[in-house]
């Protein structure tokens, strides 16, 4: 067990940097997920802390010891890859003991620790079998089991899951996250999946360009985005932006104007703009809703239903098109006009930085729109 | 016209059938055939004398110098691999500086002119005391070998999965273990081929066989069945040259027969990736 | 299919400067332990003895006696005594060799370009028997190029052979021609064998190239209604190019090295004699080391020059492709 923290990590492909300084502490236990659009280093950082590239600048620490020049097998970590890398001429036995042979195990305590692992994955029946012989998901077991034998200190998923179907995906995510309560040890996990972010992580990292964009609980990213970026990144749909301007300035609030003259009140803190500065304004589709009055108006472009809810696509002029979420059946067609109105303390603003303005009195717990239904929902 | 084009096209096949095969044809039916029988053309086989084969090895040390091209051929098969499996590990998976000149530079050996290390290898291998001996000709067929084994193998190398490789790291293996236990089992397809093409170089090798062997009980197949001579200077043993080429050819037929995909993915593999 | 010489080498990563963790280190390391053996092996069989060819060809050196010589300068290659030219380079037998292995270069490797496509193209359509006629062509490329030539030989011979027996029946000629010594046959006799032991050769390259074509383009223009000949010279031909070209630059490389097949075939015959030929005949039957020497370095120094050449050009092609 044990904790993970990086300090300044760079790393340069010849002349190119792909990470720009990254600082994270990682705690003792904690189940951390790395996202990003494809590109934006999170498999580059994984392998960092794994030790199969080099780290360009800056200091890597894990449970205290400075690893930053050590190879994989001594930094106490454990990987599976995303094509579970397992050997193909090895049985899976071997697949799992290889790596304590090479440690000079005794016979015994590997082959007791082989066969934990493998009653814990259940995979017992599969043990003399070839990598070719197994499914996807008994694939992805066993190279999990081959992570489990080692014992880390750390465990490092580069994309587990993307390769499976996506049934076996919800499954093996469930496992994971079991085998998280039940070893405790500290779990790093790249992924470009929202939900599998969403739903595994203590914390999750959003990486953009080599730089980390905000680091929080997954509530916590989802109502209160640090940025512009975050707040795009994640939910889906994604988030509707209009382009504002303050009208004026109060202690808990900011009064912004949108393109078509109407008003919108938000509850956030000032933090230094002033009247007639350009922001934007962003708000999720699930706090729209088509209503009798409201600051938007627009024509409705498409309509998808869900099931168990629907989205409209409204264009209100000027090219701008707005995405609104309800719950149940459409009760509008495509080219009807309808009227929206938004939900001010679900409003975010962000300037032209992209910087968001510091929400208040606004709590994660107390959200309006319970999370399960932004998750079931995402592609 | 559509049944002229197949008609054409079957013809076509057979013909090419034909010159292919029509040589070896003729030299086996030739073999079966002595004395002053030889002396008239037959298009199909009309006796099964075996006097030729008997001859061949009664009048030279045919079956030395089967024996010998067996231990230069498989020497240069088994050192060739061994050197070029861990290069191409090197070579297909290491990053390190100077990589593609050094490949190059050996890519480049494989262009050499036989003929052009000739008189430096001749001494060379007076130097070491190797000149008529089988250890001499294996180190000079290597020059012959070495560069296409590793250039070949380091294509296939480089078409294994890097994650494998990198579980073996994350295992706690080192880049020799890596080599042993986990790409060279993974590259035995590749190694086969690429031995069976060297086999084949190194099997009909002649210009160092005929230059670097004095005696006939040193000589590979080649040089024997070059030098191969009848009772008078002008006389060719027809009838024994025929039955020793049929010898050497069969079992580099039967190779070829059983491993054609193998060697045409060698082959490609060496000539088109390259 | 398109990679040349030149793009076979694709960096599997870039080399990072700074600081490189011990996982980094100990694989360099293992580069250069892994490399070493094949280096060093390659330097003393290969390297060395180039460099002693080069040197000798500036020497007067015998073969009965390699360790007594003197450097002799250029003069191997040519000198002039009293308004003389002496030298390789005044030798009309070398000129004679050089003619004759770029002419069996250039024919032969015409021969078989040609005949490997037609071969390849129907190697390519599907018929019964497919698998057996790929492996039937390649036997004439295994059998031993020896071997192949003693059974042209025999079959070429000017009494008792098959070949002279068939034209004969056949009312083609009218007396048996001795192929291998008239100076006007030879060097056909030797390009006809070569064709039939490397054409095969040609064909799988060129196979192994159409058989990466996608099928839909002839569908495209079968639909369109365009003649085969047609689809051949505007879509297939242009499509296989690059490797019909690395296939012809191996092929011409191997037939400027030609040694074998004309020493066996028509032995140290003048009408036939290849610039290898021609180097061994100094070398070992002349003992004439020095003037050897200087012929095997020419043709060493041709075949350099030629393989720079490609590879240059194929390092170019890629940058464009790059692009």
């Amino acid at each position: 067990m044990a904790d993970v923290v990086l300090k300044n990590v760079q790393k340069s492909f010849g002349r190119a940097r792909v990470i720009h300084g990254v600082d994270l502490d990682i705690r003792d236990g904690e189940f951390v997920v790395f996202v990003g659009p494809s590109g934006c280093g999170k498999s580059t950082l994984l392998r960092l802390i794994a030790g199969l590239e080099d780290i360009t600048g800056g200091d890597l620490f894990i449970g205290g010891e400075r690893v930053t020049e050590l190879p994989p097998a001594k930094r106490g970590i454990a990987m599976v890859f995303q094509s579970y890398a397992l050997y193909p001429h090895m049985s899976v036995y071997d697949n799992m003991a290889f790596g304590l042979e090479l440690a000079k195990s005794s016979k015994q305590e590997i082959d007791q620790r082989v066969r934990e692992a493998a009653r814990m994955l259940q995979i017992e029946n599969l043990l003399d079998r070839k990598p070719r012989q197994l499914s996807g998901g008994q694939r992805q077991r066993v190279a999990i089991g081959r992570a489990i034998v080692r014992d880390p200190k750390v465990f490092l998923f580069d994309e587990p899951l993307s390769n499976l179907d996506a049934a076996l995906r919800v499954q093996t995510r469930i496992e994971i996250a079991k085998l998280h309560t039940d070893t405790r040890a500290t779990m790093i996990y790249v992924t470009h999946d929202q939900v599998e972010a969403m739903t595994l992580a203590d914390r999750i990292v959003v990486l953009n360009a080599g730089r980390i964009e905000q680091v929080g609980s997954p509530l916590e990213l989802y109502h209160r985005p640090a940025n512009l970026f975050v707040a795009g990144f994640i939910g889906s749909p994604q988030m509707n932006f209009i382009e504002c301007q303050v009208a004026g300035v109060g202690p808990d609030e900011v009064l912004v104007h949108l393109p078509n003259g109407s008003s919108v009140a938000v509850p956030v803190a000032p933090d230094g703009v002033q009247p007639g500065e350009t922001l934007t304004l962003g708000v999720r589709p699930d706090h729209v809703q088509v209503s009798s009055r409201g600051p938007l108006t627009g024509r409705v472009e498409l309509v998808e239903e869900l099931g168990e809810n629907h989205l409209l696509y409204v264009e209100t002029g000027q090219g701008s098109r707005i995405t609104v979420r309800e719950p149940g059946d459409a009760r509008h067609e495509a080219g009807s006009t309808v009227t929206l109105d938004l939900a001010p303390e679900f409003c975010h603003l962000f300037k032209t930085s992209g910087e968001a303005l510091p929400a208040r009195n606004r709590a994660a717990g107390s959200a309006l729109s319970s999370p399960s239904r932004m998750t079931s929902s995402i592609a | 016209m559509k049944h002229a084009t197949r008609i054409g096209f079957w013809l076509l096949v057979i013909a090419i059938g034909l010159f292919s095969l029509f040589p070896f044809y003729y030299a086996v039916i030739s073999s079966f055939r002595s004395g002053t029988a030889l002396f008239s053309v037959a298009y199909f086989p009309e006796s099964f004398d075996l006097s030729n084969y008997v001859a061949v090895f009664e009048r030279q040390p045919f079956g030395q110098n089967i024996l010998n091209s067996i231990i230069v051929a498989g020497s240069v098969v088994a050192l060739s691999l061994a050197l070029g499996i861990t290069a191409a590990y090197a070579f297909g998976r290491i990053a390190f500086r100077g990589r593609s000149l050094l490949l190059f530079t050996i890519l480049g050996v494989s262009m050499f002119p036989q003929v052009a290390v000739l008189s430096g290898m001749f001494e060379l291998i007076r130097s070491f005391g190797l000149y008529n001996t089988l250890p001499g000709l294996i180190l000079a067929n290597l020059m012959l070998t070495l560069p296409f084994t590793v250039w070949v193998l380091t294509t296939f190398m480089r078409e294994l999965p890097k994650e494998i490789e990198e579980a073996a790291f994350v295992d706690g293996a080192t880049p020799w273990i890596v080599v042993r236990r986990v790409f060279l089992p993974l590259m035995m397809p590749a190694a086969v081929t690429t031995g069976l093409l060297a086999f084949i170089v190194a099997w009909n090798e002649f210009l160092f066989a005929l230059t670097f062997t004095l005696t006939n009980e040193q000589r590979t197949v080649p040089p024997a069945i070059a030098l191969m001579s009848g009772r008078t200077a002008y006389e060719l043993p027809w009838g024994s040259i025929m039955a020793a080429s049929v010898i050497v050819t069969l079992p580099i037929i039967a190779l070829v027969l059983v491993f054609q995909r193998k060697i045409v993915a060698g082959l490609t593999a060496g000539a088109v990736k390259g | 299919m398109s990679q040349s010489v030149a793009t076979g080498i694709a960096p599997v990563q870039s080399v990072a400067r700074g600081r490189r963790s011990s996982l980094t280190r100990s694989r360099i390391r293992a580069a250069w332990t892994f490399i070493a053996p094949t280096v060093i092996v390659l330097a003393l069989i290969a390297g060395w003895p180039l460099a002693r060819t080069i040197w000798f060809s500036f020497t007067d050196a015998s073969l009965n006696n390699l360790n007594d010589y003197e450097f002799i300068g250029f003069e191997n290659y040519l000198a002039s005594y009293g308004g003389e030219w002496f030298g390789l380079l005044t030798d009309p037998d070398w000129w004679h060799a050089v003619w004759n292995t770029v002419w069996f270069a250039l024919v032969s490797v015409s021969i078989e370009t040609v005949l490997g496509t037609v071969v390849a193209l129907i190697l390519n359509a599907a018929f019964p028997g497919r698998g057996i006629m790929r492996a039937v062509i390649l036997i004439p490329w295994a059998i031993p190029t020896v071997v192949s030539a003693k059974m042209w030989n025999w079959m070429l011979h000017d009494q008792f052979g098959v070949i002279n027996d068939m034209l004969l029946n056949l009312g083609l000629i009218a007396a048996p021609i001795t192929w291998t010594a008239n100076p006007d046959t030879a060097l056909w006799t030797v390009v006809m064998v070569d064709v039939w032991k490397t054409t095969p050769f040609m064909a799988l390259l060129i196979l192994a190239a159409l058989q990466m074509l996608p099928g839909d383009i002839y569908e495209a223009a079968r639909v369109d209604g365009v003649h085969p000949v047609k689809v051949f010279f505007r879509v297939t031909l242009p499509l296989i190019r690059p490797a019909l070209l690395v296939a012809v630059i191996f092929r011409a490389l191997d037939a400027l090295r030609v040694f074998d097949l004309i020493y066996v075939l028509t032995a140290n015959s003048r009408d036939t004699m290849s610039m290898s030929v021609y180097a061994r005949q100094q070398l070992v039957d002349f003992q004439e080391v020095g003037v050897g020497s200087a012929a095997s370095t020419l043709i060493f120094l041709i075949i350099a020059l030629l393989v720079v050449i490609t590879m240059v050009a194929g390092r170019v092609r890629f940058g464009e492709e790059a692009r």
